[in-house]
């Protein structure tokens, strides 16, 4: 532990937070856990004593001295704030720089450490609003969590799909419809060329749907869809429940099915059931899809809340073979360069700082699994080359409207989807510039495929130009202070 | 708007079924295989042709032709291999895959000569 320090005396009061919690010389471990925190502080307060006291806040320190301080080795378990930047662009608020050590939290608990560092700290009077902007975990945290439980290459193998995306789509109308109905419009979609479908987020087990009735007709779906287009298919049956002992009972079910992969929601869900049910995946060999409902309210203020890229961390920890990340280019939000930046911090092994994609740390994931970015949300067949683009191989494109809303129906439409796909990996591989070219790519493909030409003709003109409201910081104009 | 078709796929159907990457587009013809086999070439990874009955054609393994092609870079002899295979064996559908040996997995597969369905 700490030095053999001098006997310290016990001496009641309130001290300067700057006073324990601001190292400006600190020297960072490897094993230390660090967060990048954007402080808005109230007037009259200055930089370090507000990133001291964000540290101490979300660390060991309380509001005033205590004598059981003197019990420990505060040393050694504190938080620090060590370092402070500006925030490019806007007065208002600056980066503060925190390093926890690694003792500070329980090995393998995403719960754990969210509990410190986005706990009591952010309802802190001195501080007008507060961002968790990113986190490094350090290799020895990342080696105690369980993580995904296959990953992308184990998924490939056991869907046996390569070199290219996946398909997906959601189940409209997302409340509603019968089983039996449902299970028709998964059929047609898989039939159609799909890979996946999936349950709406919203569908857990309502009256007009329980989920023992829809699970059931949802895999004779898959079922016949494997049988009548040799592919593996899959849907992803939404186990996400009111009680854990309820998300098992259904995730043993959909098992006792056969069904390739299930799906949790891990915001609402909670990261406790998420890590207990991403166990269950692994044991079970079953694949996990993961939907983020609930995140917008969290990462979406520019100023206030945690940054998407750390819940993306978050979920790789506590485990998911899929995530949900936006699709640039679709109807919901989504930054470019943020949004490659938190893909790569999803997929890959190593991801090195850099700060044009909004990644504040290294970050090394070991051996860790990755996982499978989902971009889902307003897209169809027009956005397909810059999908491809944007995301690369390892994804799921999950077009709901843009296959159900097809004039001929859901198998023409996962068809015209299907063909648009291979049509534009096929040029990607050829080293044609799909941005660029992918109209005549998708043009050319659909002279061979009625079902494209029919999904070209509907989508023609739809597009989503809104601005986005959480841009990189210094990518938008400069705010008054 | 045109007027609405119908879907044409059987389970009674042998056409019905497809095959992974690329069996939603029309054949390829050689100028576009080669462009694939230098797109491997061009990533690194290792060509491997294999083969199956089309009516064999589900699960992870098909017949191995000889042993990938571990380190070629040559397009023309990988394209040679994958003649020969097809040759042999003209009822079967004929893969090409690129080993990732750096992700352990498979960077891409197709299938580049399509057996007869039955």
């Amino acid at each position: 532990m700490g030095k053999l320090a001098p006997t310290k005396h016990y001496s009641a009061g309130v001290k300067a937070y700057r006073q324990t919690y601001w190292e400006p010389d600190y020297r960072v471990r490897d094993t230390d856990l660090l967060a990048c925190f954007k402080i808005t502080p109230q007037p009259g307060i200055d930089r370090e004593e507000a990133a001291a006291a964000v540290a101490a806040e979300s660390s060991t320190g309380t509001w005033t001295t205590v004598w059981t301080d003197l019990l420990t080795d505060l040393e050694y378990y504190k938080g620090r704030a060590y370092r402070i930047e500006d925030v490019p662009g806007d007065p208002s608020c600056f980066y503060a720089f925190v390093a926890y050590p690694i003792d500070l939290f329980e090995e393998g608990s995403v719960v754990n450490v969210f509990t410190s560092l986005v706990g009591n700290v952010f309802g802190f009077k001195a501080i007008r609003a507060l961002r968790l902007e990113d986190v490094r975990f350090p290799i020895a945290y990342v080696k105690t969590c369980g993580g995904p439980p296959h990953g992308i290459q184990v998924e490939r193998d056991k869907m046996d799909k390569y070199g290219r995306p996946l398909l997906g789509c959601t189940i409209k109308p997302k409340l509603g419809l019968s089983a039996k109905n449902y299970g028709r419009a998964v059929y047609e979609c898989l039939r159609g060329g799909l890979d996946f479908t999936k349950d709406d987020e919203n569908v857990n087990s309502q009256p007009f749907m329980r989920w023992r009735d829809r699970f059931s007709y949802v895999m004779e779906a898959v079922k016949k869809a494997e049988a009548e287009t040799g592919e593996k298919k899959g849907h992803y049956l939404n186990v996400t429940a009111p009680t854990p002992e309820e998300m098992y009972k259904r995730a043993e079910f959909a098992k006792q099915l056969g069904a390739p992969i299930i799906m949790h929601d891990y915001l609402t869900g909670g990261f406790c059931a998420n890590t207990g049910l991403a166990n269950w995946c692994r044991e079970n060999g079953v694949l996990l899809h993961i939907h983020r409902a609930m995140h917008a309210v969290i990462d979406r203020n520019p100023h206030h809340g945690i940054h998407f890229r750390v819940l993306t961390k978050a979920l790789r920890l506590s485990g998911g073979d899929h995530l949900h990340t936006g699709t640039v280019v679709g109807k919901l939000e989504g930054d470019r360069q943020a949004t490659l930046g938190w893909i790569d911090l999803l997929r890959e092994k190593f991801v090195k700082e850099d700060r044009s994609r909004g990644i504040f740390f290294d970050q090394d994931w070991g051996s860790m699994p990755g996982a499978l970015a989902v971009a889902s949300g307003g897209i169809h067949v027009w956005h397909m080359p810059a999908l491809l683009a944007i995301f690369g191989d390892d994804a799921v494109f999950q077009f709901g409207g843009g296959t159900l809303g097809h004039p001929w129906g859901n198998a023409a439409g996962a068809c015209a989807n299907r063909v648009a796909l291979e049509a534009c990996v096929q040029a990607r591989n050829e080293g044609r510039p799909l941005e660029r070219e992918g109209k005549e790519i998708l043009a050319a493909a659909a002279r061979s495929s009625p079902e494209l030409k029919a999904a070209m003709e509907t989508w023609k003109e739809i597009k989503f130009e809104f601005d986005v409201v959480d841009k990189l910081d210094g990518t938008k104009p400069a705010v008054a202070a | 708007m045109s007027e609405v078709q119908d879907y044409r796929s059987k389970l009674s159907e042998p056409a019905s079924r497809r095959f992974g990457t690329f069996s939603y587009l029309p054949a390829m013809s050689a100028a576009q295989i080669r462009r694939q086999v230098e797109y491997i070439v061009a990533r690194g990874w290792n060509a491997a042709i294999e083969h199956t009955e089309p009516e064999h054609a589900g699960g992870a393994y098909w017949y191995m032709w000889k042993l990938p092609m571990f380190g070629e870079r040559s397009v023309e002899r990988i394209l040679a291999e994958a003649e020969a295979c097809h040759k042999a064996h003209p009822a079967n559908h004929v893969r090409l895959v690129g080993y990732d040996n750096a992700r352990q997995t498979q960077g891409t597969a197709m299938v580049i000569f399509r057996g007869k369905a039955v």
